[in-house]
């Protein structure tokens, strides 16, 4: 059988740093073929040569056979090959039909759109991917994430795509949404199509795939049948090393109780959410993507002060109008999404970790650079940041140390209570082991600690007790025992609470 | 590539992160001197005592509103209005003058007045959450059309010259070149070790980031403003004060030419780096490119042609670097 697409000896440089070292990949017609790496060992590189973005120094990328050589993505598409990106690209303010055929839209005799071609079209292609409910009319800005990219595949299938990229379809999705994406991905496996599946994932790798291969440092490290490798095998495949202990969480003796919430309210975002958290504990919350997870953090930390309801720190009521107060109080919150909320890019890694606590180093006015670069040297070492030094610009970073570095930054604020939303999103699996260990190690010196997660294993694996959250409520609380996958898992999806996916996914931003 | 990272330790302070940090800054300096040592060698009186000093004393007013404006730009916000508040404040200066105010009133009050103003600037922006841009085109039209109207556009002559701060010399050199020099280090110093000024390089490098770290973004943003206000004022003290009569007019293009040095000086136009140094190095080069077309027999005309030619480069290499890290 001819390959979809056969890559050999494929090598990319940018500057001096080399990104690809004589890389070899291959996809099949109807086979699922994942490409698995840590942040950083190439894999959005050989992901944009696939798709014509970037082209290769060295190599032969052949599709059905014959050498190809791509000048741009629109090539690439002309050879049918599609790309799903991580970050969608699609236009909020255009309907779906219109997104679905911008570029290669259906024409009248007279040279106009043909519109009713087009929104037939867009109907077809999402009845056959099984997403009846999704209106073709509505504007993609409109719709969650999960529809987005069904919207983003169907687009891929409007133009006769064969062999279809995707790079971390799931990591921006609650667990329900992301099986049905999988569901999908099978359902064009099945009709021939080929695919090449980015993800952190393992469980869904183990799922899908047919093949693997694993990239480290820019180089092919193997090519395998899924039969042929359990998770461990791949794992230390990508890390180059053996990790023992996915979730080391450590038992720590329950302290007293630093923070609790008694019938909180935001709106009718969060409602009538009441819990207790210890010191010492780290409590995870779990729920599917609008579930008011993040709003309910978000609430605590001031973001959106609270409508109604109290908060307490150490049995005394506190009101929280702002960020500035929680920080005061010693709430900390390392946010969702680190780009957006959690670094200042463009500033050293010095500059972010010593920037919640800058008027503190600071004496009449003036920052203690000595304190300063003690923190940031400190940091470094404690999180184990790879960076040059403390004056590396964090936008260099990778994902993994980069969010080492909102971490550095929180818990130089010397918080009791810290927030974590979504703490391990998407960062590769060694980094990830590394910020679980320092979870673990930060709770065992008495930080409380409210972990929210869309990853069920995270949450399973590192909480003491889990809060499940629905439609804005806590639906249930599981001690760690009881907490396991079906029991959690059903809780968070069980009897949709009236909200529609939609709702719930325009309300997740 | 973890191991090989931590194995070879690069010192904090090594020439690449100097570059990094200054590389605009280094750029215009070595502009600046390619430029006194090129046209001086064709028309050596360019070197001259007088010709240098003119060069300086003309355009130190537009360094020092510079300053200001690079830290409304560093935080994220722009001020399209500079030019007019400078208009206004001097001649608000000079009526106070020539009615008789005891010279610290004249001084002082245009400065406290700018300071008022540009604090309303920033409670629109921060509080009212109205796009800097928006604001201060608003201002612009309200300061130049209050100042036409209420002037007519008469010059205000026979200043006291007790009152001619700008043109005050101490050894020699005269008082702008001092005022311009000290204020660029002083606000260099501030921006870059106080607390304050870390404050302004996080709210523009990331508000949503700056907001959800604890920082009060809408005190800080006021207080940018009311500070660029301070420096409006005093470049407009010496803009009055430079020459023995006062237009009460708003200098045209000035706005431009004070945004232009920002940014041709490394200030990225969208917030959160760069410097003081940089914008008033960059309105020294113009000065000296203005002053040299004239010792090289081109038109003056050419200079905004030049400064626009500034501006796309400055760009172009900005981009060029963002792409390479």
């Amino acid at each position: 059988m001819t390959e979809l697409i056969a890559l050999s000896g494929i090598s990319k440089s940018f500057g001096p740093v080399k990104v690809l070292k004589d890389v070899g990949f291959d996809v099949r017609p109807g086979e699922v073929h994942a490409l698995l790496g840590e942040n950083g060992a190439g894999k959005s590189t050989l992901i944009k040569i696939m798709a014509g973005v970037i082209s290769p120094d060295g190599g032969e990328m052949k599709v059905n056979g014959r050498p190809v050589r791509f000048a741009s993505p629109r090539e690439a598409a002309a050879h049918g090959i599609a790309t799903v990106y991580q970050e969608l690209l699609l236009f909020p303010e255009l309907t779906v039909a219109e997104n679905i055929y911008l570029g290669h839209a259906p024409k009248t005799r007279l040279g106009t759109l043909d519109w009713p071609a087009m929104r037939a079209g867009a109907r077809a292609l999402l009845d056959s991917l099984d997403s009846p409910d999704l209106d073709v009319d509505v504007l993609v800005g409109k719709l969650s994430v999960a529809n987005r990219q069904r919207v983003e595949i169907a687009k891929a299938l409007s133009q006769d795509a064969k062999l279809v990229i995707m790079d971390e379809p799931t990591a921006a999705l609650a667990d329900a949404d992301a099986k049905r994406l999988m569901s999908v991905v099978k359902m064009l496996r099945d009709r021939g199509v080929g695919i090449v599946y980015v993800s952190h994932r393992l469980p869904e790798i183990f799922a899908l795939a047919d093949r693997v291969t694993v990239l480290r440092d820019g180089a092919h490290v193997g090519t395998r049948a899924i039969s042929e490798v359990d998770e461990a095998h791949l794992v230390s495949m990508m890390v180059g090393r053996a990790i023992d202990h996915l979730f080391p969480k450590v038992d720590v003796p329950r302290g007293d109780v630093v923070l609790e919430v008694r019938n909180l309210a935001y709106r009718d975002v969060v409602q009538d959410i009441s819990f207790t958290l210890h010191a010492g504990e780290i409590l995870g919350i779990a729920g599917l993507v609008g579930a008011g997870r993040t709003e309910l953090a978000l609430t605590i930390f001031g973001v959106t002060p609270a409508t109604s309801g109290e908060i307490l720190l150490d049995g005394k009521p506190v009101a929280i109008k702002s960020p500035g107060e929680a920080r005061g109080l010693g709430i900390a919150y390392i946010p969702e999404d680190r780009g957006l909320q959690g670094l200042i890019r463009p500033q050293t890694v010095r500059e972010n970790v010593s920037l919640a606590v800058i008027d503190r180093i600071a004496k009449a006015l003036v920052v203690d650079r000595g304190r300063e670069s003690a923190l940031a040297k400190e940091a470094i070492a404690r999180f184990g940041i790879r960076t040059r030094g403390p004056e590396q610009r964090v936008r260099q970073l990778s994902g993994g140390n980069q969010q080492k570095v909102v971490l550095a930054k929180w818990v130089a604020a010397e918080p009791r209570v810290l927030i974590m939303d979504e703490p391990t999103r998407g960062i590769d699996v060694g980094a990830k082991a590394e910020i679980h260990a320092l979870m673990s190690r930060l709770a065992g010196q008495g930080l409380a600690v409210l972990m929210i997660s869309s990853e069920l294993p995270e949450v399973l694996g590192m909480s003491d007790r889990v809060l499940v959250m629905r439609g804005g409520r806590i639906v249930r609380a599981f001690e760690r025992d009881a907490a396991t996958p079906d029991a959690v898992g059903s809780a968070m999806t069980a009897a949709k609470s009236g909200r529609s996916l939609e709702s719930a996914g325009a309300s997740a931003g | 590539m973890s191991a090989q990272t931590l194995a070879r330790p690069v010192p904090a302070r090594s020439w690449r992160v100097v570059a990094e940090s200054y590389g605009q800054e280094l750029v215009i300096l070595g502009a600046l001197v390619v430029l006194f040592v090129g046209v001086g060698l064709y028309n050596p009186r360019f070197l001259s005592a007088t010709s240098l000093t003119s060069i300086f004393v003309g355009n130190a007013y537009i360094a020092i509103a510079a300053i200001g404006m690079s830290m409304v730009i560093i935080s994220g916000n722009i001020d399209v209005s500079v030019g007019s508040l400078i208009g206004v404040l001097g001649t608000i200066a000079g009526t106070l003058a020539v009615n008789g105010a005891p010279v610290v009133v004249c001084w002082l009050l245009p400065i406290l007045i700018g300071v008022a103003i540009n604090a309303l600037v920033g409670v629109l922006v921060a509080y009212a959450r109205i796009p800097s841009i928006v604001v201060t085109l608003g201002m612009l039209s309200i300061l130049k059309g209050g100042l036409i109207s209420a002037t007519g556009g008469a010059w205000i002559s026979s200043l006291p010259p007790e009152f001619m701060i700008a043109q005050f010399r101490l050894f020699g050199l005269p008082s702008s070149v001092y005022f311009m020099v000290i204020l660029t280090v002083a606000a260099a110093l501030w921006m870059r070790h106080s607390a304050f000024g870390r404050t302004i390089y996080a709210i523009g490098g990331n508000p949503e980031a700056a907001r959800v770290t604890g920082i009060r973004i809408e005190r800080s943003v006021v207080a940018v403003f009311a500070i660029h206000g301070m420096f409006a004022g005093i470049a407009a003290i010496l803009f009055a004060t430079q020459l023995q009569v006062i237009q009460s007019t708003v200098p045209p293009n000035l706005e431009l030419t004070v945004i232009t040095a920002s940014v041709v000086g490394g200030v990225s136009i969208l917030g959160g780096t760069g410097t003081v140094i940089g914008s008033t190095l960059a309105a020294i080069l113009f000065a000296a490119i203005g002053s040299s077309l004239v010792f090289l027999n081109v038109s003056a005309y050419w200079l905004r042609a030049v400064q626009g030619l500034m501006i796309l480069a400055t760009v172009l290499a900005d981009m060029a670097r963002r792409r390479r890290a």
